[in-house]
Formats: structure tokens, C-alpha cells, sequence
């Protein structure tokens, strides 16, 4: 079977070593698999991001190194390889070195429990979702560490817009999360992708395709974008205010691992997403199921991506004051609202009526919050009172 | 409603995206060692020395009066007079410049070099891909590298070349005419009654 040839292929190379050796050779044939596949992966969208994005302006992007510019990663690879590599003399140099690995490592920890086809996943614990999101906060920390270790003061208050903006997203990111885990009653992304199996209608069981999963999917990939520290969202590393944020005096590999680390997080967030939402590894068609399981979700893998390309290529940057607002005016009480959708969503009866409403419970406190946000404050001139 | 705005910008961008494949006018870019665009003629870039004729040294305009070098806002030209003369356009002897040195690094591209000289011998060229290996030698360009022929000019600035030939060409018929004059005028004198011989020629000179 196609659908099962690197299952196969595992089972087989594991096989050949002599027995106490077996889990140790399965996990490191699945660790190779994971780095090398999403690192190929991190490659491409390089150069795809910088054509789009090029191709957004009306620019032509990157087109000398090799046909059409395909060769432009390796040009880059090699630049960073052999670039100095910098260290500011009052540094803290241990933090200042450990920070890229701090951020790598989880991203990459992350992955392990996004299953990427049927049968395909590193691990499959029965916390995998919780795993994730307490793997993924260890990005946080590398962020700060690479921010307050460069002793510069562009890379500290880019540590710190990073520290406030994570952590506010943070919230709405799990609680939108939560819905799914209510609805499919596991923590464990293996079984998340098992409720949303089968066919009705023609259409798939996704979440996404329920008020509330919808509602759920904006917010996760909102609040994603917010975690990923991507445009529009992308204060703590805002190049016209502070220059490049928190890595701002890294050099050479270790700037090539932020960057790593940074897009290795995107796609790990957008597999989530997918686990959550878009039916993991499933078809979105019953007739499509014959293509191979690995072949879908690499698909949708690239489909998420390409949408946190095109928001970057859109959206300006946000002020830190409507970052703020809109994290805890909008995000979070519409995860809350959301919650609440989800949860009558599981205990009404199946149909039109429950459509009906739980639409409604999304949609309703959507447009109010809206306009709450838009209201203007009229601020005028500051009086001083005394101080004249 | 919320989000309205961002829907807006998605669309426009996804518009940009999709119409630069299939529109070529949506790509502005000059791909340009591959592609050029042709320069307006009233492009400038850097100074040449015009010669008529083939042989540069023989033909070149310049007459090192120097004028150029001190009216040089940045003092980029140098020049050295030579010691013998040589015939000009119009067949007048001349002082020609022995050295003539154009430092590309310290030029401005002014062009006040080119409005002050009174022979049409300096004139502005479109090269722009003056780069070179050597900084110090490669920047400083000799006589033997500005010297540029009319033709070259003419075909660069076709509307101030024709008027600085006319020019020329007045300059030249003038001084045949005058030379035919003279010619006549020794003719008849040392045919008849002998005229004061000095004064056509200071008059010439004067005129030149």
C-alpha cells in the first residue's frame, strides 16, 4: 500500500537492528524524518514566501540563483554558514548562545505529535495537545532569553512587546483549541482526527465546518500568527521601529536558526491547526481518499502557510495599544463566546436548530465586539490643570 | 462589520499576485545587466573629449585654454599644455593638451565643463558602467580613454551635436573666407601697390 510505504519502510529498517536497540532506532528514524522532512519544507517556503511576496508588490522576487531562482535557500544556507559570528562584548554569552537552541528544539519537540498521515506521528500520547501547548510556551523563553542576553536596548524592549503579545495571545490561542478537545472529548490529537473521520453529505466532518469550529479556526490562526510573531502581528521584530527586535545582534547561523526556529514554529502551528480543524490527514472529498494520506496533509500544510504569506504581504503592522485591545476586547471573549457555542453544540439535537443557534452565538457577539472595537475615543488635547 | 477592510486589502493583493502572471505591464522591473532601457538624450553622465577624424590625437578639439579645469566645481580635471602646435578644425595652429586627466571618482556630473568651453570639445557621455578593479589608477581617466569621436556625439545627442557642427562649420567657413581674403588680398598687393601687410593678419587674429 502507498498510503502505509514509510510505515513500512520504518517497520522494516527497525527490524534489522537486534532487539534492544529497536525503540531507540525507531525514535531516531522518526526525529531524522521530522528534521529533514520539515527543514526541506522550511527551504521551500523561503524562497515561495519571497516570490509571492514579490509577486504581491508586482516585483519579479528572487530569480538569479539557478532556474527561477530555486537555488536561492542554498545561496542563503551557505551566506549564513560562513558569515562571522557575532557576539556583543557585554553580552551574557552562555544565554546569548543557548537562545536559538531554546527556540529550535521545541518547535521542532512540537512536531512530534502532529500526525502527518495515517499511522504517521512520533508520538502519540494521550496529552499530545497539552504537550504541545506547554512545548510551544518554551518559545516565549528563548525570545526573552535572546532579547535580555544581547545587552542592547532595541533587542530588550523587542524581548519585552514579544514577552506581552505572546503571552496575551497565548490565552485565546488554547481556549480556541479547547472547543475541539470539548467536542472530540480527547487531548489526543491521534483521536481529534479520528472524530472528525467520515462523510455527510458529500462534505467532510471537519470541525471547521461547524459555526463554532469556524469560529474556532479564525481565532486559532489569528492568534497563531500573533505566537509565530508573523506580520501583522510582528512588533517585537518590527524592522522600521526596532530594527529586528530581539535578534537583532545575532549573526551569521544563529540568525539562520531564529529563522528556522520561526518558520519551523509556523508549520507546527499550522499542523495543529490542521489536526484541530481540517481533519488532520483526512480527504476532503470521499472519492479523493484513494491519494495517500501523508500527500494531504502536506497539502494543507502548504495551503496555511501560504495564507500567513498572503495576511503578511497585506496587512500593515499593529500599534502596541490595538494589539493589546485586540487580544483582550475581541479575541478572548469571543473564545469564551465560542466555548459556550461548542458546548451547546454537543448537547442539542442534531440539525437545522442547532445550526441556527449556534450560529447566532457566534455571530452576534462577532458584530458587537466589532463595533465595540471600532468605537472611537475621542482623546482631546491634554489640559493640565495645575502644571500651567 | 470587522474585517471588512482586511477582506478589501486580500482581494486587492491576491489581484496584484495573480496579474502580474498573466499581465506584463504589472511588472515594471528592468531586468538590467539582461535588459536595458534606451536613455533619454538628454541623458548625462560623465565628460568625454570630442575628436573629428579618425586619429584621436590628431583630430581632438581641445586646445588646453584650461577654461574647464578652473571652472571644475570639485577640481576633477587636469590639464598640462604642450610645448608645439598643431592645427585645428580650421586649420589654425593650436596648443593641444599634453595631459588631459578626468578623476570619475571626484566628478559631479555638473556639465559646467561642458557649458564653458568655447570649442565644443568637452562634451557629456551616457556610460555609467565605469566600474573597475583598481581603484586608484582605474578611476582616473587619461585623454587616450576620453577621447571620443564626433560621430560617437552625434550619435549620442543628436540635437546639440547638429548645433555644435553648425557651429564648427560657420567657424570654419569664416576662416577659409577670410583666408581666401587674405590670399586675394596678396595677391593684388603683390600685383600692385603695396598695402600695410601686418594689419589683416592682426585682424584676423583678433577675429579667431
Amino acid at each position: 500500500m502507498i498510503d502505509q510505504i514509510f510505515v513500512a519502510l520504518k517497520h522494516w529498517l527497525v527490524e534489522l537492528a537486534p532487539n534492544p536497540c529497536q525503540p531507540l532506532l525507531s525514535a531516531l528514524i522518526d526525529v531524522a524524518a521530522i528534521i529533514g522532512v520539515f527543514a526541506t519544507l522550511f527551504a521551500i517556503t523561503t524562497i515561495l514566501e519571497r516570490k509571492g511576496l514579490g509577486r504581491i508588490q508586482n516585483r519579479y522576487g528572487p530569480n538569479r540563483v539557478g532556474p527561477f531562482g530555486v537555488l536561492q535557500p542554498l545561496a542563503d544556507g551557505i551566506k549564513a554558514l560562513i558569515k562571522e559570528d557575532l557576539v556583543p562584548r557585554g553580552a551574557d554569552r552562555v544565554v546569548h548562545f543557548l537562545a536559538p537552541l531554546v527556540l529550535v528544539t521545541p518547535v521542532f519537540l512540537a512536531l512530534a505529535v502532529v500526525p502527518v498521515g495515517r499511522n504517521m506521528v512520533a508520538m502519540d500520547i494521550d496529552a499530545g495537545v497539552l504537550f504541545f501547548f506547554a512545548v510551544g510556551a518554551a518559545t516565549e523563553l528563548s525570545v526573552f532569553m535572546a532579547g535580555w542576553s544581547s545587552r542592547n536596548k532595541y533587542s530588550l524592549l523587542g524581548a519585552m512587546r514579544a514577552l506581552a503579545q505572546m503571552i496575551s495571545y497565548e490565552v485565546p490561542l488554547i481556549l480556541s483549541a479547547v472547543t475541539v478537545i470539548m467536542i472530540a472529548g480527547s487531548l489526543s490529537t491521534v483521536k481529534i482526527i479520528e472524530a472528525q473521520a467520515g462523510y455527510a453529505g458529500g462534505l467532510p466532518r471537519w470541525f471547521v465546518l461547524t459555526p463554532w469550529g469556524l469560529a474556532g479556526f479564525i481565532l486559532f490562526m489569528i492568534a497563531a500568527t500573533a505566537e509565530s510573531n508573523r506580520s501583522p502581528f510582528d512588533l517585537p521584530e518590527g524592522e522600521s521601529e526596532i530594527i529586528a527586535g530581539y535578534y537583532i545582534e545575532y549573526s551569521g547561523f544563529k540568525f539562520a536558526l531564529f529563522f528556522l526556529g520561526e518558520y519551523i514554529g509556523m508549520f507546527a502551528v499550522s499542523g495543529l491547526a490542521i489536526t484541530l480543524f481540517l481533519g488532520g490527514w483526512h480527504a476532503p472529498f470521499p472519492f479523493l481518499t484513494w491519494v495517500p494520506s501523508y500527500i494531504w496533509f502536506f497539502g494543507k500544510l502548504l495551503v496555511l502557510p501560504a495564507a500567513f504569506i498572503w495576511v503578511r504581504g497585506t496587512q500593515p503592522r499593529l500599534r502596541m495599544d490595538q494589539l493589546m485591545n485586540f487580544a483582550w476586547k475581541f479575541m478572548l471573549p469571543m473564545a469564551l463566546v465560542n466555548l459556550v457555542a461548542a458546548g451547546l453544540w454537543r448537547f442539542l439535537d442534531p440539525g437545522f436548530s442547532r445550526w441556527v443557534v449556534c450560529s447566532f452565538l457566534v455571530l452576534g457577539p462577532y458584530i458587537l465586539l466589532g463595533r465595540g472595537l471600532f468605537q472611537r475615543k475621542h482623546l482631546g488635547k491634554r489640559i493640565y490643570r495645575y502644571a500651567e | 462589520m470587522l474585517g471588512e477592510g482586511m477582506v478589501k486589502g486580500m482581494v486587492e493583493t491576491a489581484r496584484n499576485f495573480l496579474g502580474s502572471y498573466v499581465q506584463d505591464e504589472r511588472l515594471v522591473t528592468v531586468q538590467y545587466p539582461e535588459e536595458r532601457i534606451p536613455q533619454i538624450e538628454a541623458a548625462r553622465n560623465f565628460p568625454f573629449l570630442v575628436y573629428d577624424g579618425d586619429n584621436w590625437e590628431k583630430g581632438l578639439r581641445c586646445v588646453a585654454c584650461q577654461i574647464c579645469e578652473k571652472e571644475c566645481p570639485p577640481q576633477c580635471i587636469y590639464i598640462t599644455k604642450s610645448k608645439d602646435k598643431k592645427p585645428d578644425h580650421a586649420g589654425k595652429p593650436q596648443l593641444y593638451p599634453a595631459v588631459f586627466d578626468i578623476d570619475i571618482s571626484v566628478c559631479m556630473s555638473c556639465q559646467i565643463c561642458v557649458e564653458v568651453c568655447p570649442f565644443d570639445a568637452i562634451k557629456m557621455d551616457t556610460e555609467f558602467e565605469l566600474s573597475t578593479s583598481d581603484r586608484f589608477g582605474g578611476l582616473l581617466l587619461h585623454a587616450k580613454d576620453l577621447a571620443k569621436p564626433n560621430t560617437y556625439f552625434r550619435k549620442l545627442h543628436p540635437t546639440e551635436a547638429a548645433e555644435a557642427d553648425a557651429r564648427l562649420a560657420a567657424e570654419k567657413a569664416k576662416a577659409e573666407a577670410k583666408a581666401k581674403a587674405d590670399a586675394e588680398a596678396k595677391a593684388k598687393a603683390a600685383a600692385g601697390i603695396k598695402p600695410p601687410a601686418p594689419a589683416p593678419k592682426a585682424a584676423s587674429a583678433l577675429a579667431q
